[in-house]
């Protein structure tokens, strides 16, 4: 059996799932959603997904992991051929090579920016923009999608990009306990103390402008947690909340099962999953709730503030925190602060993508740690590329529907129904009690016959209204609420081919990724069964 | 903040820093054979 690297210390493994999973998120999705969706009564819907979405599949995916590691299997391939012991079984592990891969593609860039808006604050570089139009054109011209007084090339966003890039890949290249673990160790604490910092902050801010009375921070916990209990009979809200404990928790990404691959037999998981999902939500629900909403209701007011909230996560953190944080006295030091946790907050969590291709690499076809590095990052360098120059085009829009949305669903959906029909859920409550440091109560072994149905529900109503009108948006067609009598496929298909090639481009451009990871797959295990070491 | 809004405050807040606190005790508080000695730690460069 090949020696793997292990975890230096229980806390280090802690520590690196749950700075996988506090991302943007948690600081801006999560109060977004929020105040948009019933207050306080959103919690309602939210703990339910939590407890029968969330938890369930951090167990899930941390027996999984485990239980491949003791076959020298960190990747999804590996693991679901274990698990299956089918054919199949590690082609349909494709997912967790390609929802990781996608989104790292993305999302380093975005991190750059966090890193770029804090260097702009600590020089006071938009330190005199009050106004969200002008904001706005601020990070188009940044992003290269404009030009301006304030930039008038991509050079200063490709240098914040090529540097998050080398910070990235020399924490991988050093290894999990050298690399990762050593720099989730300092993160994560240093995102705690600074969440709670700014959070303290704002808290403490009483009423800003005295002529505007009523916007005091009493009223701005107020607008984020009174609860509206008739937005709980609307469908949506209880989508919302389920999508939110989804997207939050990193599940579907094969992160978690590859850090937990680096466990040994007897290691625990039943606790360490949960402080680690326990730990993210004490930095969505209590830190991430207390900043951004707060912080923009006091400045902004009720009406703004929800306006900017329906718009986004990027608008809510690149266009309306930098005005708000402007406004707070030290606001440059306040605003670098902001974005350096966001940065520091996007680390953690890219560093886990490239954890399952590089241990892909390492398991299957042999490779050292510094040449599945050195090779991961020069392909994901070239087409990260594709992200920064197409970005006005959609293709980084692309990349996030085809591998943050929509095949990390599904992923998720395949381990759950893999993990039920393979391991099944008597034998896998036996596998996250194997070692474990608490035992969790009996009753919540139902849930492993729940979650699969919640999941499945929940992405079959994706499926229908929010990813086929999505798809089929960019060639111009409305897919609202009765599309599917409206538009016979044969339509679609045709519009699609008439308008935006540069989007088909990169969907062929992503399929050929998936056909390259398959061949990848096909190839490491007819190589280990000519050596005779095939599993 | 009506006082609705102070009770799903709270309550959302304290149920989850009892969680944290509670797994982080146990954490901390863990028997020593489940924790890795320096010795023990194997990180395994192979090249």
């Amino acid at each position: 059996m090949q020696n793997r690297e292990k975890w230096g210390s229980r806390i280090g493994i802690i520590l690196a799932v749950a700075g996988s999973a506090v991302g943007l998120g948690n600081f801006l999705r999560f109060p977004g959603q929020a105040c948009q969706n019933g207050g306080g009564a959103f919690m309602i819907p939210y703990f339910i997904s939590f407890l029968l979405l969330g938890i369930p599949l951090c167990w899930i995916e941390w027996t999984l992991g485990r239980y491949g590691g003791q076959f020298s299997h960190g990747s999804l391939p590996g693991i679901f051929d274990s698990v299956t012991k089918k054919k199949w079984g590690k082609y349909v592990g494709v997912l967790g090579l390609f929802v990781p891969l996608v989104i790292f593609f993305y999302y380093t860039y975005l991190e750059s920016w966090c890193l770029g808006y804090s260097i702009f604050s600590l020089v006071g570089k938009y330190s005199h923009i009050s106004d969200p139009k002008e904001m706005s054109g601020f990070l188009s011209a940044f992003q290269g999608l404009t030009k301006n007084s304030h930039f008038n090339t991509l050079g200063i966003a490709y240098g914040c990009f090529v540097l998050t890039f080398v910070v990235n890949m020399i924490v991988i290249y050093k290894g999990l306990a050298k690399g990762i673990e050593f720099i989730c160790k300092i993160a994560v604490p240093i995102l705690i103390a600074g969440g709670l910092f700014l959070m303290i902050r704002i808290l403490t801010l009483g009423t800003p402008d005295p002529s505007k009375v009523d916007l005091n921070v009493t009223n701005a916990l107020g607008f984020m947690w009174n609860p509206d209990f008739a937005a709980l009979s609307q469908p949506k809200v209880w989508l919302a909340a389920a999508g939110q404990i989804f997207f939050t928790l990193s599940v579907g990404l094969g992160a978690i099962m590859t850090y937990a691959s680096y466990l040994r037999k007897n290691d625990d998981i039943a606790l360490s999953s949960t402080t680690a999902a326990g730990m993210n939500e004490l930095f969505e629900v209590v830190i991430g709730g207390s900043i951004v909403i707060p912080a923009a209701y006091l400045f902004l007011g009720p009406e703004l503030t929800l306006a900017t909230a329906q718009k986004g996560v990027f608008d809510l953190g690149f266009v309306t925190m930098p005005i708000v944080l402007n406004k707070i006295p030290f606001g440059d030091i306040f605003g670098f602060y902001w974005f350096f946790l966001l940065f520091l907050a996007g680390i953690t969590s890219s560093i886990s993508l490239m954890q399952p291709i590089i241990s892909f690499l390492e398991d299957e076809f042999g490779w050292n740690r510094h040449k599945s590095a050195l090779a991961l990052g020069i392909v994901c360098f070239v087409v990260a590329h594709a992200c920064i120059f197409g970005l006005g085009a959609g293709v980084l829009d692309e990349f996030d529907f085809w591998g943050g949305t929509l095949a990390i669903t599904i992923c998720a959906f395949v381990e759950v129904m893999i993990f039920i029909i393979y391991i099944g859920p008597k034998r896998g409550w036996e596998l996250l009690h194997r070692g474990a440091d608490i035992k969790i109560p009996d009753i919540f072994r139902y849930l492993f016959y729940i979650t699969p149905f919640y999941l499945g529900a929940i992405l079959l109503y994706w499926a229908l209204f929010n990813w086929v009108p999505w798809i089929v948006k960019p060639f111009g067609i409305d897919m609202s609420i009765g599309w599917i009598n409206k538009y016979p496929w044969i339509n679609i298909t045709q519009k699609v081919c008439e308008k935006n090639p540069l989007i088909l481009y990169t969907r062929g451009g992503l399929l050929l990724l998936i056909a390259l990871l398959l061949a990848m797959i096909f190839t490491a295990w007819k190589l280990k069964k000519n050596k005779g070491g095939a599993k | 903040m009506t006082a609705l809004g102070w009770i799903f405050m709270i309550t959302s807040w304290g149920l989850i820093i009892s969680l944290c606190a509670v797994c982080f005790y146990k954490v901390l508080t863990t028997r020593k054979e489940n924790i890795h000695a320096p010795l023990d730690i194997d990180t395994d460069q192979t090249d």
